[in-house]
């Protein structure tokens, strides 16, 4: 079946500038916020997002850092392709500061449980928001939501939604995408 | 690149592709991350119990391995020789098969004869990684040894390394040569002609009987220990007429260092005899690496336990 299209280029960028003002609105200057974007596709997406920040809050200084969730996972062995670890890279304590996770789509809700326990490994924030593209709501196995939400979208398990990047893509577009498996047609 | 190991054991590096090599080495990158953290744990392994079994004397490889196990949430066990029921006269496999009854999934064991965990791979059912067997191999301590070289110079591709010591009684060696053909450097082995192989340039190495004329050739200096213990009974030092003679000719040296017009690498695998293959104030200075390799040999092992981990089935 045909892969169905579910944010094109320009509801991507109105959805990532809208995505942008809604943490404007609750971290004014972002002193004593940081980002962490959820390796390995959550990053594009923050890093996205700390640009255009920088464009939306000139003056701001946004801390920003990479989480690899693969030693805190709950699927070790039990996945038949084992996940293959990622780089961490958080150049900063977070004790006392305001968290915001950042990955591209919000599914099962256990990275997000995961990336939590990788992130206490460097202090105790104040609180924590999850910031996320797609949403794929009734599909969560954990009490887990989005704080922000680019796009929520009804899907069935067998499904995959891809985020593409126009840096990383042949189309040079940065698109959303929704596959069905062959067999489910 | 694949996401994991072409093996289900770590017997030698002589079983590894250079695939695996570099999946160990990304993996080890990060767990040198993790190891650098205030909080040095991640709770990857809390449902697998590691036994390390040590059949022969070891501080650094034991302690390293026992580490990188709690630094990644494994349950572990030790047991040594000494006072244990080995003395009484029970075989490896039933030693083995007893530890194992009691649930454990991987055994780390050093043990004096060659093949041993070759041999016990083939007739027990757990995961094996080989921490030194005899003179054999000892791939834990080649791929850490790599791993700081490729630290330090990047890409080995190319790289000229000299193993100088005994060769002839050393498993590094052997694991080193390997490691470091796999990922495309030029190996030398250097020591007297005693204490080298007959017909080790079959493996593809050069050989040089002198010091000078080897660091004159290469970008790092392996200087290997010398290995009383294995040089027939007592302190009979067999392969060489005096430690003296064997220091003057084959021990490193500032002299040397300052005589060449680049900047080489020293690497020693531990313990040093200082005075003997390598003076106190090359050990201690700039050109050595020896530290770098034992922090770095804990994130290669948790990278190796973590691989192999992975490739155990749950029941």
């Amino acid at each position: 079946m045909k892969p169905t299209l579910l944010i094109d280029q320009e509801q991507f960028r109105l959805i990532i500038n809208r995505l942008c003002y809604e943490l404007v609105e609750n971290h004014d200057d972002f002193s004593n916020t940081v980002i962490l974007g959820i390796q390995p596709r959550g990053i594009y997406l923050a890093e996205r997002i700390v640009d255009t920040l920088k464009n939306i809050v000139p003056k701001a200084h946004v801390d920003y850092g990479v989480l690899d969730t693969t030693f805190f996972r709950d699927d070790f062995r039990r996945r038949e392709q084992p996940i293959s670890a990622n780089a961490t890279s958080v150049p900063f304590i977070i004790e006392n500061r305001k968290v915001i996770l950042v990955d591209d789509v919000l599914y099962t809700g256990r990275t997000i449980r995961a990336a939590m326990d990788a992130m206490l490994a460097y202090g105790r924030p104040s609180f924590v928001e999850l910031l996320t593209l797609v949403d794929r709501r009734f599909s969560r196995e954990l009490p887990i939501e989005a704080s922000y939400v680019g796009k929520a979208i009804d899907s069935i398990d067998s499904q995959r939604v891809t985020v593409e990047w126009a840096h990383l893509n042949k189309a040079k577009k940065d698109r959303v995408v929704l596959h069905t498996s062959a067999h489910n047609e | 690149m694949n996401n994991q190991l072409s093996v289900k054991h770590l017997l030698g590096i002589k079983e590894l592709t250079t695939e695996d090599i570099q999946l160990i080495f990304k993996h080890a990158d990060e767990f040198k991350d993790v190891i650098n953290r205030p909080i040095k744990k991640v709770p990857t392994l809390r449902e697998i119990t590691i036994a390390n079994m040590f059949f022969e004397n070891s501080t650094r490889t034991k302690l390293s391995f026992e580490l990188a196990e709690k630094r990644l949430s494994a349950d572990v066990v030790n047991f040594s020789a000494s006072g244990s029921s080995v003395s009484k006269g029970e075989t490896l496999i039933d030693t083995v098969n007893n530890i194992l009854a009691m649930k454990v999934d991987m055994v780390v064991m050093r043990h004096p004869n060659p093949g041993a965990h070759q041999f016990l791979s083939q007739h027990v059912n757990t995961t094996i990684i080989n921490a030194g067997d005899g003179t054999h191999e000892h791939p834990t301590q080649a791929l850490l040894d790599a791993y700081s070289m490729r630290e330090k110079l990047g890409d080995l591709r190319g790289k000229k390394v000299v193993i100088v010591g005994d060769i002839k009684h050393s498993r590094v060696a052997l694991s080193n040569i390997f490691c470091l053909q796999k990922l495309g450097a030029e190996v030398m082995v250097c020591g007297p002609s005693t204490l080298i192989p007959k017909h080790i340039e079959e493996l593809g190495v050069k050989v040089s009987h002198h010091l000078e004329e080897a660091l004159d050739w290469c970008d790092v200096a392996n200087m290997l220990r010398i290995q009383l213990e294995r040089q027939g009974s007592g302190n009979h030092v067999a392969n060489f007429p005096s430690l003296r003679e064997y220091s003057m000719r084959f021990g490193l040296t500032k002299a040397h260092l300052d005589r060449l017009d680049k900047k080489i690498v020293v690497m020693h695998p531990g313990p040093i005899n200082r005075g003997v293959e390598i003076t106190s104030d090359v050990a201690d200075s700039e050109h050595a690496i020896i530290l770098d390799q034992v922090e770095n040999g804990v994130a290669v092992r948790m990278a190796v336990i973590f691989l192999l981990a992975a490739k155990i089935k749950r029941n």
